[in-house]
Parts: C-alpha cells; sequence; structure tokens
C-alpha cells in the first residue's frame, strides 16, 4: 500500500495518461480485432517510430511530424485492403518493416538518443508536462468520439454493406476509426513503446470476447480489463524494482487472457 | 403516386462479364416488385446497384423523394464473422444507426418500434441471445427484423425466405404485404417461389441480364418466362 501511494505521489500523472490511453486502445481495439486489423497497431507504432526519429534528427518537435504522418499511413492501410490492391496484412507488413528499417537509419546516422529500447517499450516515467497534457487531451478526445459514434461504429463494424445501404457513411466512420487509431498509437507510443501499444490494442478485447457475448458487454469488458491489467503491471514493477514496466505489463495480460481461455473452456 | 426510384439503362459487370445489361424500370411509392430469373441471371447484382454497393458501368439510378436512410436492406449473404459477439437486440436496432442523424443514442421511437417488430416475428425468448450462437433461420429471422426496422419508404429483400420454415414464411410474407398495403412501403424482392410471388407482387421484372419483362403480375402469367420458370422449378422438385 506504501508502495502504491508512493508510486502514485511520483508518477501520478504517467499513470493518469497511461490509464487512459489503455482505456482507448482498448475500445479500439475491439473493433479493430472484429475487422481482422489486430496487426494495425503494431504496423503504425513502427511508422510512428520512423516519424518520431527524424522529427528528433532535423529537430522539429516529434509530435507534429509522427501525428500527420501515421493518420495518413492509418488511411492508406484501411484503403489498401478496401480496393483489394494489397492484402491488408502484407500492407502493414511492408510499412512497418520499411518505417522502422528507416527509423533506426535515421536515428544511427544522426546519433539521437531514441534506443530501439525506447521503441519497443517506451519510458513511461520520463514524459514531461507537455507531453502530458498533450496524451491526456487527445486520449479524451478518443474516448468522447468513440461514446458519440458508438451506435454507428457498431453498424458499420456488424455488417458493412447493411450500413451502406441503408445510408451510414460508412467510409466516414472508418476513417474516423482510422484516425482515432493513429492519434491513440502516436500518444500511446512514446510512452509505452510498440510492443505494449499494439498487445494494449489485442489482448483485452480477445479476453473480453471470450467471456462476453454481446457488442457493449465485450466493449465494456475490454476497457475496464485492459486498465486494470495495466495498473497491476505498473505497481508490480514498481513494488519490485527493475522489471522492465512494458513487458510487465504485456505479461500480465497473457495471464489475464490464458487465465480466461481455461475456465471458459472448462465452462463449456 | 409518386416515384421512389427509376433505374435507366442500368449496366453492371463483374470483370469482363456482363451481370447486368441495360435494365430500366421503376419503382413507385406502395409498388411491390418481384425479381425473378434463373440463377446467374443478375438478380441480387441489380439490387446491389440499386443500392449503391456496386458501381454502375452505365447508366443512371435517380432516387426521387428517397434517402438511403429510408431503405431496409435483406443481403442474400450476410458476411458476419463466426466469433463476433453481438446481442440480437443489438443487431436489430443497428437497422436504425442512421435514422439517429446526429444523436449519439437511439431514440424511444426505435425501441418501441423494434418491439412491435420482434413481436411480429416471434424473436421475443432470443433477444438477448448471442446472434453467433442461433441458427440459420433464426439468424435470417434476425436480420429480416432489422431490414423492416430500417425499412420507411422502401424495402429490398434478396431471398428472404432461403431458411425459413413454412410458418413463418407465411407470416413472413403476410407482414410485408401488411406494411406493403398499410404504410404504403414499396417492396423489390428477389425470389425463387415464382407462385408465391406472382400471387403478392404487383409488379414483375424477369431479368436475364436483360429485363425480358416488367409489367403487371397477371400479364407475367401468361409469358413463356413464367412457364419456363416454372417448368424449371418442378424439375428441381
Amino acid at each position: 500500500m506504501h508502495d502504491i501511494l508512493l508510486l502514485l505521489s511520483l508518477y501520478g500523472e504517467a499513470v493518469f495518461a497511461g490509464v487512459l490511453i489503455a482505456l482507448s486502445c482498448a475500445l479500439l481495439g475491439v473493433n479493430l480485432v472484429l475487422k481482422r486489423y489486430s496487426m494495425i497497431g503494431d504496423g503504425l507504432s513502427h511508422v510512428s517510430f520512423g516519424a518520431l526519429s527524424i522529427g528528433l534528427a532535423v529537430g522539429v518537435a516529434p509530435m507534429a511530424i509522427a501525428l500527420p504522418v501515421v493518420i495518413i499511413a492509418a488511411f492508406f492501410l484501411l484503403r489498401a485492403s478496401e480496393k483489394e490492391h494489397l492484402h491488408g496484412d502484407a500492407a502493414i507488413a511492408l510499412l512497418s518493416s520499411g518505417a522502422l528499417a528507416i527509423g533506426i537509419l535515421v536515428s544511427h546516422l544522426f546519433q539521437t538518443n531514441m534506443s530501439v529500447e525506447d521503441y519497443m517499450f517506451g519510458s513511461l516515467y520520463a514524459i514531461d508536462r507537455g507531453d502530458f497534457i498533450l496524451s491526456v487531451v487527445l486520449a479524451l478526445c478518443v474516448l468522447v468520439l468513440f461514446v458519440l459514434f458508438y451506435n454507428k461504429i457498431f453498424a458499420v463494424t456488424f455488417d458493412e454493406s447493411f450500413a451502406k445501404a441503408t445510408g451510414v457513411h460508412v467510409s466516414r466512420y472508418n476513417s474516423l476509426v482510422a484516425v482515432l487509431t493513429a492519434v491513440t498509437v502516436v500518444v500511446g507510443m512514446r510512452m509505452m513503446g510498440a510492443l505494449l501499444i499494439s498487445s494494449l490494442i489485442i489482448f483485452p478485447a480477445i479476453t473480453a470476447m471470450r467471456i462476453f457475448k454481446s457488442f457493449k458487454s465485450v466493449t465494456i469488458a475490454s476497457g475496464i480489463l485492459s486498465v486494470l491489467c495495466f495498473l497491476l503491471g505498473v505497481i508490480l514493477s514498481f513494488t519490485h524494482r527493475g522489471l522492465p514496466t512494458g513487458a510487465t505489463i504485456v505479461v500480465v495480460n497473457l495471464v489475464v487472457f490464458i487465465l480466461v481461455t481455461l475456465f471458459s473452456k472448462k465452462r463449456v | 403516386m409518386s416515384i421512389l426510384l427509376e433505374a435507366k439503362n442500368i449496366c453492371v459487370s463483374y470483370e469482363k462479364a456482363l451481370a447486368v445489361g441495360d435494365v430500366s424500370f421503376r419503382v413507385e411509392e406502395g409498388d411491390y416488385i418481384c425479381v425473378l430469373g434463373e440463377n446467374g441471371a443478375g438478380k441480387s447484382t441489380l439490387l446491389k446497384a440499386l443500392l449503391g454497393l456496386i458501381p454502375l458501368k452505365s447508366g443512371e439510378i435517380l432516387p426521387h423523394n428517397i434517402k438511403p436512410s429510408q431503405i431496409g436492406y435483406l443481403p442474400q449473404q450476410t458476411q458476419v464473422q463466426k466469433d463476433f459477439p453481438a446481442s440480437v437486440r443489438e443487431v436489430i436496432l443497428s437497422g436504425r444507426a442512421a435514422k439517429t442523424g446526429k444523436l449519439p443514442f437511439f431514440r424511444d421511437k426505435d425501441r418501441a418500434d423494434m418491439k412491435a417488430y420482434v413481436q411480429m416475428l416471434n424473436l421475443k425468448d432470443i433477444l438477448n441471445r448471442s446472434y453467433r450462437e442461433l441458427s440459420g433461420g433464426q439468424q435470417q429471422r434476425v436480420l429480416l427484423c432489422r431490414a423492416l426496422l430500417a425499412a420507411e419508404k422502401l424495402l429490398v429483400l434478396d431471398e428472404p425466405a432461403a431458411g425459413l420454415d413454412a410458418v413463418i414464411t407465411h407470416e413472413f410474407y403476410h407482414i410485408v404485404g401488411h406494411l406493403n398495403k398499410e404504410k404504403k412501403v414499396a417492396v423489390i424482392m428477389v425470389s425463387h417461389d415464382i407462385r408465391c410471388a406472382v400471387r403478392e407482387a404487383k409488379h414483375i421484372l424477369h431479368l436475364k441480364k436483360e429485363a425480358s419483362y416488367f409489367g403487371p403480375s397477371e400479364d407475367y402469367v401468361k409469358t413463356r418466362d413464367y412457364h419456363y420458370l416454372l417448368g424449371g422449378c418442378c424439375d428441381h422438385a
């Protein structure tokens, strides 16, 4: 208990911003996993890494470059699979390995202080005031927009052609999900790294889908699970000094997923 | 009678193969059109083109006095993934997703209308069940209910009776007939039940990629197309 209070007094802001990002990831995750875009978080965080390192190299505010670049990449990935010139998974693989390579080359050439470690796991405790405010504002935007358009997002995710035939602006809501995902990835990537972002998108959604049967309950459960696993991971890594935060959170998610899978198998 | 939709010389092709060629017809308020034809005659394609789901190669579709949000649609196959978590209630209500406009939530009216259709289609007991756990026939009834909830002026049905048992099929034609007569909802339906189509519909559109017949049902029974289809139908049975 003492440890938890210490954690909050030292890194309260970081933990708060992390909770909001974990929540955004989980809500969007349900939609992305169901649309077979599980790997989009991973792909976009690689792109984000590439853009961040270019930003650092040329001395521009990294977010100012990463945000538009990742939004464009998200559009490209969704459009590519829509038009079927290139399959979604191939497009993601191309984009993410390309961007990762560019990021590493640029970091090396310009000797920026962005390490591969940072990129994999982020640095939750290293965020400054400006990053904190930006993260909170963006995460809140994602949450509010998601709730406002929840019914339309459901209709488009469940049956796109019915939604289109009955007058839902399908491409508008697909674009909305793309932009929200891009924003979440860019914001989350700096704090939590590529590995953690893609697992925050996938794990809570998959786990919730094993327990619940309606879209609403899956979405709510996914959000709650994500926040709980995030907090548990942060606390564990803080109390057992030396445990890397990002990796701990991923492992907590994995353990919960395995437990739920075993339990729900037994019940059936 | 005011015109809802007008199709003018529409052609649709997949790759290079022509699927629908030079079809013209109009849908009026309170109309009831059955689209008949053999497999591969372009029936489903025509419906999808009308709904703007696939691009036209040439020709045009002119909507008069109708918005997409006033259309209900029952697809032939819905590509819903096996693992999609959705309750029957959520699926049915999504028929009104476009109508809430900028409102983030469904209105009381949407829920009340849903209750009425749920009662009619006898879905009350499975309202809270998971869509993915239902049998094929039950799923078809749920999708029908969603289409009915969405249809304010026009109901587009692609083989609605597929997978329904005789009792529900009868009940279904009754509901569609009621909507058509009382609420003046226009109906366009692809069907393989030829006798039923001729009995229920006001107009028949017979497709062989081109429209070989478009006119009143009473006259259709005198055509060679009708007897050909009936013959073909009996051969299969």
